[in-house]
């Protein structure tokens, strides 16, 4: 699994990527977290504000910082 | 965040925890009236008429007046503004000519939730999806100008007239600028990049699909991130401020920067382009700037030089406009502000 978060390094980015990493610790999930800092790259995701996560080439959230436990509920499989 | 992971999880609770939080906010705000006379002046005997207890004594107020009314705004503002997107403005504004697409942008501008961090990201995502550049523009001059945090506290430090004043020139400005650069084919200046980016998948829209909780949870953050980041700023403008109440004689700007004075709003802006602060950082400056007599013009021209014009904001577009564009971009804008300080210097009345 990857996970990536789109932002520029502003505080929400940051935080989000906190967030991420201790929900993939919470799940014992193989997973690395990368950040995408690139304006076009971001934007190729369709994300007009971050931060965004992406997992697996999929946009699940932008705009806001989801919980920790939000962020675990996401990862895992329905 | 600590405190929204205590967020109570049903309706019942949550309203009961918001109308007992509305509480405590209305009476910290009245009891923040005379518990700085209480203390200064009874439990530390200084002087009520002395410069220097003024001058401490709006500062102790202001921060904490000026505190409780950022966080009621932004807390209430986030909560409403969660409602709606980014990306449902694109799709509003996606196929729209210009001239009526500079107007709705503008006008969607007020009420999208919006950073200016994210202002690149949303400048390729409107181009690439085929939102016209000087519509694009419209969006990102009125979104800083013109947003509902700015039009809460100045109606309540100036009134409602004040505010919509504030507002329609805002709107205004946003609407000429985008549509005279969008005239001027400025697409030649945009980095070529931009037009190239496809956008894959589909878009999320941030706006739809969120419980209450959420909502609140959202709010709630949004208050602590944006004190966190604008509270030195917040204190230097009181501070400055609180100088300026103490030792600057009323009238002292109505005798030196009247609106008499022809190159009053010429120099409010030329000093505002370089200050760089967002809305609820200068109000505490705004606010005593015209309580010494500075007449409106000045005052709200100097102000919106400080939150639509700023450096750090230049360097973030500079990846996607060439200088030529970011140029006429900053002339037209300033233009803008400098006519609308003019105008409403000459239809207001002299403040009193």
């Amino acid at each position: 699994m990857i996970i990536k978060i789109l932002g520029s390094g502003c505080a929400n980015c940051q935080r989000l990527e906190a967030n991420a990493k201790q929900a993939v610790a919470g799940l014992g999930l193989q997973a690395t977290v990368e950040k995408v800092t690139d304006y076009a790259d971001i934007a190729s995701y369709g994300v007009m504000r971050t931060p965004g996560l992406v997992v697996d080439d999929q946009v699940l959230v932008s705009g806001r910082v989801p919980s920790v436990d939000e962020i675990v509920s996401l990862l895992t499989p329905a | 965040m600590a405190l929204t992971e205590h967020l109570p999880t049903t309706r019942r609770r949550l309203g009961l925890w918001l109308v007992a939080a509305a509480g405590l906010w209305a009476l910290a705000y009245w009891v923040n009236g005379w518990l700085w006379d209480a203390v200064l002046y009874d439990v530390l005997g200084m002087d009520p008429d002395a410069r220097l207890t003024q001058a401490v004594h709006f500062f102790c107020y202001d921060t904490v007046k000026i505190g409780l009314l950022l966080t009621g705004i932004i807390f209430t503002v986030t909560v409403l503004r969660s409602f709606m997107s980014v990306e449902r403005t694109r799709a509003i504004l996606g196929g729209r000519r210009e001239g009526i697409g500079n107007v709705l942008a503008a006008g969607l501008g007020v009420i999208t939730p919006f950073c200016s961090c994210s202002a690149v990201p949303a400048f390729i995502g409107f181009v690439a999806a085929g939102v016209p550049i000087g519509v694009t523009l419209s969006f990102l001059i009125a979104s800083p100008l013109a947003n509902e945090i700015a039009i809460g506290l100045l109606w309540s430090l100036f009134g409602w007239r004040i505010a919509a004043l504030y507002v329609a020139a805002g709107v205004a400005i946003a609407i000429v600028a985008g549509w005279v650069l969008g005239r001027l084919r400025v697409q030649r200046w945009v980095e070529p990049f931009v037009f190239e980016t496809t956008l894959r998948g589909q878009p999320v829209d941030p706006s739809v699909g969120l419980t209450l909780d959420q909502r609140v949870a959202i709010g709630i953050e949004e208050v602590g991130s944006i004190l966190r980041r604008i509270w030195p700023y917040l204190l230097v403008g009181i501070g400055l401020g609180a100088v300026i109440h103490g030792w600057v004689p009323t009238e002292w700007f109505a005798a030196h920067a009247g609106s008499d004075n022809p190159f009053g709003v010429l120099v409010a802006v030329l000093l505002g382009v370089p200050l760089y602060s967002n809305a609820a950082g200068i109000m505490p400056l705004v606010e005593v700037l015209y309580s010494k007599g500075m007449p409106i013009g000045t005052v709200l021209a100097f102000m919106m030089s400080v939150v639509a014009l700023s450096l750090p904001e230049m360097i973030l577009l500079r990846r996607v406009l060439r200088p030529p564009l970011l140029a006429l971009f900053a002339a037209v804008v300033a233009t803008g502000i400098v006519a609308v300080g003019y105008l409403f210097n000459a239809v207001a009345p002299a403040p009193g």
